[in-house]
């Protein structure tokens, strides 16, 4: 079947890995940011700064202090969320009554900030981080080759979005926040401190960037600059699936990228542009999004 | 046109007349034509309140075409600009179409998206010969008469086109057209309400920013003679808000102000790696927590307390 359309089976299954491996980062990233939205009404543009931050405390841990993939993997994240969280109470807090428009340019130039600063002492060639020893391996499964690290970025992946999405849909503490996403006000007069939970959700989701970049360092070369074209792409992500519902950004995530390895393999030269062109057909038949509410 | 607005503009044409004699002629050509795009910018954000962070892809997209029509296909210098020009316009009618369905954040987003697909477009065809750029463009005589590669001529010529395309963006803010714009700013139920048909009016709102986008990518290529990917690049159409929003988003000379210093700043820290990035993202940062009418803004909140206490 594969030889008639003149595709080797090899290439047609690397493509969607590397497409389901894209479209966990797609699930993860447009996942922190539609949490980020839903509670702050902010578009964090800072989002790929932050997933690059990631990777690089990740590799500063491992070329400075020795500490190894297994503990970054927790601590780059909770590093990065901590900054997050002061980034939130220093910076974003003092915008709370105004159009989200300023959270929008703020975060941006606070993308600029990060990026610049990283590039002023990393400069724009990338550094390598390999693969944890205990994953360097693969399977042959007969079709392909796959080696145990990206398999492990799907599954990890997987779940922590579901994991995410369980917590908000059936905990205690995700009802809260669907609350406080509904009617702030509301919340904080039955004595829940609302504030808090804002720079706390805001950490979260910094967090799962930066979880994201650990988890791609080892895939991608560390560059200052990995997460700004990655950014723009889940923007897209996000306008394609609306940002009305958690579950809803991450199958999108994860279909985008599936359908963008597929277009490597049948029409390369799109690859590149493909989820644009689906970004621009969505909002011709459904401006708001596939999951998305009526604003 | 306001009575206040007419000795600082008088000022300023004054200044733009007598600046090569002063300054730099190449400097001051690239902030006249930041200076349109920030005011072409501006026509969309300050008086529409649409913000758009895809706006390099008319700058860009008009520079690659002027850039190809004067080199390839030969055109004279005045009908290249004139190319570049329309294609910034229709890439504007096609961009609006599609992003004015949405609104707010999400208006920034689609147009950020649709840039970058213009962005991997530029990269890929072979016109635009790639990360080469289309490169020694020539100059050319303007109406067969006058020579551009002297840079005062093309100064004169730059500064010339520069102060009409900001009298009829001047003009247009106040029109009656400009007056609908600022209503469906201020209050779009209400516009629609009274008749106006809201898209409409924000459609053209949008291909007149991205024409006048489009002239100043134009312009630009005819300077540098060079037409190249970071025209498209997303940092431009970051550089154009903050032009805007330190000049003063809404205000009529705030734009060309903000070029200036941006401009400016650019080329002071040019050399040092990137600490341009640096101080622009810290700008943005300080302009949205405590500087958000921006300069031109403030001092007229400053005048118009100071007007009220006395």
């Amino acid at each position: 079947m594969f030889e008639a359309l003149g595709i080797p089976p090899q290439a047609l299954f690397g493509q969607l890995l590397i497409g389901l491996i894209n479209g966990a980062f797609y699930a993860m990233l447009s996942l922190g940011l539609a949490l980020i939205f839903g509670l702050l009404n902010i578009i964090n543009f800072a989002h790929g700064a932050q997933y690059m931050m990631g990777a690089f405390v990740a590799w500063l841990m491992l070329s400075t202090l020795g500490i190894g993939y297994w503990p970054a993997l927790l601590l780059a994240p909770l590093v990065v969320g901590l900054f997050g969280m002061a980034t939130e109470r220093l910076l974003l807090r003092r915008l709370t009554k105004l159009d989200p428009i300023y959270g929008l340019l703020l975060t941006f130039g606070l993308a600029l900030v990060i990026e610049g600063i990283f590039r002023q002492i990393f400069g724009v060639s990338g550094q390598p981080y390999a693969p944890p020893a205990s994953l360097k391996g693969g399977y042959n499964l007969g079709f392909m080759f796959l080696p145990q690290y990206r398999a492990w970025v799907i599954v990890v992946s997987v779940v922590i979005c579901l994991g995410t999405w369980l917590v908000i849909e059936k905990t205690k503490l995700g009802a809260y926040l669907r609350a406080a996403t509904e009617n702030p006000t509301l919340v904080q007069a039955f004595g829940i401190n609302v504030p808090f939970m804002v720079t706390a959700t805001y950490g979260f989701g910094v967090a799962l960037a930066a979880f994201a970049g650990v988890l791609a360092a080892p895939i991608y070369s560390l560059n200052p600059l990995m997460g700004s074209h990655l950014i723009i792409v889940v923007f897209a992500v996000v306008v394609i699936g609306g940002m009305g519902s958690i579950l809803g950004s991450i199958i999108t995530g994860f279909a985008l990228g599936i359908i963008e390895g597929l277009t490597k393999v049948f029409y390369p030269e799109a690859s590149n542009t493909v989820i644009f062109i689906i970004m621009a057909i969505v909002l011709l038949a459904k401006p708001t999004g596939l999951f998305g509410r009526a604003a | 046109m306001n009575g206040s607005l007419r000795l600082p503009l008088l000022i300023l044409f004054v200044l733009g007349l007598v600046a090569p004699f002063l300054l730099y002629p190449i400097f001051l050509m690239k902030v006249l034509c930041f200076a349109l795009f920030a005011c072409a910018y501006n026509l969309l954000i300050g008086y529409v309140g649409l913000i758009s962070f895809g706006h390099a892809a008319f700058f860009g997209i008009a520079a690659y075409v002027t850039g190809h029509a004067a080199k390839v296909w030969g055109l004279p210098t005045e009908l290249a600009i004139l190319a570049g020009t329309l294609a910034g316009a229709i890439l504007g009618l096609i961009f609006g179409a599609l992003a004015i369905r949405r609104q707010g954040i999400y208006f920034a987003m689609v147009t950020l998206a649709l840039a970058q697909m213009v962005y991997f477009f530029c990269l890929q065809v072979p016109f635009t010969h790639g990360e080469d750029g289309i490169q020694a463009i020539p100059r050319g005589t303007l109406l067969g008469l006058l020579d551009l590669n002297n840079q005062l001529v093309l100064y004169y010529f730059v500064f010339f086109v520069f102060v009409i395309a900001f009298a009829i963006i001047l003009r247009t803010v106040n029109s009656p057209f400009g007056q609908i714009l600022t209503a469906l700013r201020e209050n779009e139920t209400r516009a629609v309400s009274l008749g106006y048909r809201a898209d409409l009016y924000k459609l053209l709102a949008f291909v007149l920013s991205a024409t006048f986008s489009g002239l100043a990518g134009a312009l630009i290529t005819i300077v540098f003679q060079l037409a190249a990917l970071n025209n498209v690049h997303w940092h431009l159409s970051g550089e154009v808000v903050l032009m805007t929003l330190l000049g003063g988003m809404g205000t009529v000379i705030g734009p060309v102000v903000g070029a200036f210093v941006l401009v400016a700043i650019q080329n002071y820290f040019a050399q040092v790696g990137a600490w341009s990035t640096i101080i622009q993202g810290a700008i943005f940062v300080a302009c949205v927590l405590v500087f958000r009418h921006g300069i031109v803004g403030e001092i007229e909140r400053w005048r118009r307390r100071k007007a009220k206490r006395n």
